[in-house]
C-alpha cells in the first residue's frame, strides 16, 4: 500500500469512527427529547399553568404553585449567589492573582463545583432547616445559591483573565485607581462572558432536585411564604413520577418538558447575549 | 535645583483637580499642527507650569532598576526637556521600555520590581513612597505599543480620564473631547461616529484614539512605548505628524525600534545598551557623528 492510500484509509477510518461516536451521543439526546416531547406535550394546556398540584387520584390540576416556587427560589438563589460569586471571582482575577489565599480559594471552589448537590442539600439542612425546625423556601434558595456560586466564581475569574492586561494598564496609566479600572474597563470588557456565566448558573440550579428535597421540600398548595415549604418543579416531578396515579405521571412529564424548554431557552439567550455584547457588533 | 512653586510633593494629588481647562485649546492646537508640519517650530515656551525650559522637565539621577535579582537599569542619568521629543533607541531588552515605565511608575503594579535613585519631575522625586501614583499618572500620560481602546464608545474613551477626577459640565466635556480628538488628528474621521464602540475603529485610528484619550486630561509629560510598532506605514506617518504637533506643549519621550522614526521625530536621542545609557545628544549628531563606537555600530546597523 502506498503512503498516499494508507493516509487516505486512515483518514476515512478516523472520520467514520468520530461520526459514529457523534451519532451515538446525538441518538441518546434525540431519544430523550423525543420521549419528553411525545409524553409531555399531551399534558400541555392552560390548566397546567393555572391549576395547583392536584390531590392524589383526582383529575385536572396543574403546576402553577411548583412553577412559581421554582422561579422564586431560583431567582432568590441567584440574587444571593451572584454578588458573592462575582466579588470572589474579581478578587481571584484582579486583586489576589498571585496570593496564596487565592490558590486555596480556587481549589476549594473547584471542589465545591464538583460536589454532589445532595451533599449541599444535607449541609443546608443541618445549617438552616434544623435550627429553624421546619423546611422552608428560604433554605432551598440558600442551597441553590451555594450551587450557583462556584459556577459564577469560575466564569467571572476566567472572563476577567481574558481582558488584556494592556487594557487594564492603559486605564491605570490614565490615573485610574484599581477599583475604577475594574468597574469601568474590566467589567464592560468581560460583560458578555459574565452574563453568560450567570445565565448558565440559572440553568444549572433551575433543574436541581436533590438539594431541594432536604430544604424546600414540597407543598401541595399555593404558598409564597419563604419561611414555609414551597412547591418546586424538580421535586414535584420526582414525587409525581414515582406515583401510581396516571394524572400525576402526566403532570411529571409535562413538568420535565417545561424545565427542559426553560433551560434550552436560557442557553439560547446566553448565546444571543454573547453575540450582542461582543466587540464590533455592539451598538448602544 | 530649586523646585517650582506649587509643585512640591503634597501638590501631586491636588494637581489632578487643578488642571487648566482653557477653552480655546482646540483651535490653537490645530494651528500648532499646521505650524509644526510646515517646519520645526522652536517657540519659546510659556512659563505657565513654572518650569524653566532650559532645565529639565524630568531629571533622572543615578537610577537603578531591578526585576527580582536582575538589574535591568544601571545608573541612568538623563535630563528630559520640556517642549521637546526624546527618543530612546537600542536593541531589545536594553531597558528602554523599563525606563519609560519608571517615569509614570507603572512598574509598581508588579511585585518584585524596584527602582532606586531619583527621578525628579519639576524638582520633585516621583520615586518617593509618599507620592500619589494615580496623581502622578495624571500628569505623566502613556501610550502603549498595542492600541487599547476601552469597551465603550469613542466619546467615552476620550472622556474616560476627564471623568475620573472631576465633575465637569457636559458642554466643557464635549469641548475637551473634541479638542483632544483634534490634537490626535482623529476628529475629522470620527466626528460622525462618536457613539460607536471604540473597538470598531481601524488599528491606526484606535492608536490615535488612545493618544486623544491620553492628551484629553492635559498631562505635562507624554510617554510613548513603541506607539507605531503594530501599525502600517500610513498610520505610522499620521502618528508621527501628531507627535510633531504635540511637541509644542509637552515633554515627550518615545521608545522606538525604528531608527528612521527616531531620526524623523526626535530632538534628542538616547542610546541604551544592556541596561546602560551609552550616549545621549541632539538627534542629528547621534545619527551622523556619535561619540561612542557602540552607538555608531547600532545606528549604522552593524548589530541590534
Amino acid at each position: 500500500m502506498s503512503r498516499r492510500t494508507r493516509r487516505k484509509v486512515i483518514n476515512v477510518l478516523a472520520l467514520a469512527l468520530s461520526g459514529v461516536a457523534t451519532s451515538i451521543g446525538l441518538a441518546f439526546l434525540g431519544a430523550i427529547l423525543w420521549t419528553l416531547l411525545s409524553q409531555g406535550l399531551a399534558g400541555f394546556s392552560i390548566s397546567l399553568f393555572t391549576g395547583m398540584t392536584p390531590p392524589p387520584g383526582s383529575d385536572g390540576g396543574g403546576l402553577l404553585n411548583a412553577i412559581y416556587g421554582s422561579v422564586a427560589m431560583t431567582l432568590l438563589g441567584i440574587l444571593m449567589g451572584a454578588p458573592i460569586g462575582v466579588l470572589a471571582g474579581t478578587y481571584l482575577a484582579e486583586y489576589g492573582r498571585n496570593a496564596r489565599l487565592s490558590s486555596v480559594v480556587r481549589f476549594i471552589n473547584d471542589v465545591l463545583l464538583s460536589a454532589p448537590s445532595i451533599i449541599i442539600g444535607l449541609f443546608v439542612y443541618e445549617l438552616v432547616v434544623v435550627p429553624m425546625g421546619h423546611f422552608s423556601a428560604l433554605s432551598g434558595a440558600i442551597a441553590l445559591a451555594i450551587i450557583a456560586m462556584p459556577v459564577i466564581v469560575r466564569t467571572t475569574e476566567d472572563m476577567l483573565n481574558l481582558v488584556p492586561q494592556s487594557m487594564k494598564d492603559a486605564s491605570t496609566a490614565l490615573g485610574a485607581y484599581r477599583w475604577r479600572t475594574i468597574l469601568s474597563v474590566a467589567y464592560p470588557a468581560a460583560r458578555s462572558g459574565m452574563v453568560t456565566g450567570l445565565l448558565l448558573a440559572v440553568a444549572r440550579i433551575s433543574g436541581e432536585s436533590a438539594p431541594l428535597l432536604f430544604t424546600a421540600l414540597n407543598n401541595q398548595f399555593w404558598s409564597t411564604n419563604l419561611r414555609a415549604p414551597m412547591a418546586n418543579l424538580p421535586v414535584v416531578i420526582f414525587q409525581f413520577a414515582l406515583s401510581p396515579y396516571a394524572n400525576w405521571q402526566q403532570l411529571a412529564w409535562s413538568g420535565a418538558l417545561l424545565i427542559t424548554l426553560t433551560i434550552l431557552f436560557l442557553s439560547i439567550a446566553a448565546r444571543v447575549v454573547v453575540s450582542r455584547l461582543s466587540p464590533g457588533g455592539g451598538r448602544r | 535645583m530649586t523646585p517650582a512653586p506649587g509643585a512640591m510633593s503634597n501638590d501631586l494629588g491636588k494637581a489632578r483637580v487643578g488642571v487648566p481647562a482653557s477653552t480655546g485649546e482646540g483651535s490653537s492646537a490645530s494651528n500648532a499642527a499646521a505650524q509644526a508640519s510646515s517646519g520645526r517650530v522652536q517657540r519659546s515656551a510659556p512659563q505657565e507650569r513654572g518650569s524653566n525650559p532650559s532645565e529639565g522637565k524630568i531629571e533622572i539621577r543615578g537610577l537603578d532598576f531591578h526585576y527580582g535579582a536582575t538589574r535591568a537599569l544601571k545608573n541612568i542619568n538623563l535630563v528630559l526637556r520640556d517642549h521637546s521629543i526624546t527618543a530612546f533607541i537600542g536593541p531589545s531588552g536594553c531597558g528602554k521600555s523599563t525606563l519609560l515605565r519608571v517615569l509614570n511608575r507603572m512598574y509598581s503594579l508588579y511585585p518584585g520590581h524596584r527602582a532606586t535613585g531619583e527621578v525628579l519631575l519639576d524638582g520633585e522625586n516621583i520615586l518617593a513612597p509618599s507620592v500619589d501614583v494615580a496623581g502622578l499618572r495624571f500628569r505623566v500620560g502613556m501610550v502603549f505599543q498595542k492600541p487599547t481602546p476601552f469597551p465603550m464608545s469613542v466619546f467615552d474613551n476620550v472622556a474616560f480620564g476627564l471623568r475620573l477626577v472631576q465633575r465637569i459640565s457636559r458642554a466643557e466635556l464635549w469641548e475637551r473631547v473634541e479638542a483632544a480628538l483634534r490634537d490626535a488628528a482623529l476628529w475629522d474621521e470620527v466626528k460622525g461616529k462618536l457613539s460607536q464602540d471604540g473597538r470598531s475603529l481601524s488599528g491606526g485610528q484606535q492608536q490615535r484614539l488612545c493618544i486623544a484619550r491620553t492628551v484629553a486630561v492635559q498631562p505635562e509629560v507624554l510617554l510613548f512605548d513603541e506607539p507605531t510598532a503594530a501599525l502600517d506605514p500610513i498610520s505610522t506617518l499620521r502618528i508621527e505628524e501628531t507627535l510633531q504637533s504635540l511637541r509644542e506643549r509637552y515633554c515627550i519621550a518615545i521608545v522606538t525600534h525604528n531608527l528612521q522614526q527616531a531620526a524623523r521625530v526626535s530632538n534628542v536621542t538616547a542610546f541604551m545598551y544592556l541596561g546602560e545609557l551609552i550616549e545621549t545628544g541632539p538627534t542629528e549628531q547621534m545619527f551622523t557623528a556619535p561619540r561612542d563606537r557602540r552607538t555608531d555600530d547600532y545606528v549604522t546597523g552593524r548589530f541590534g
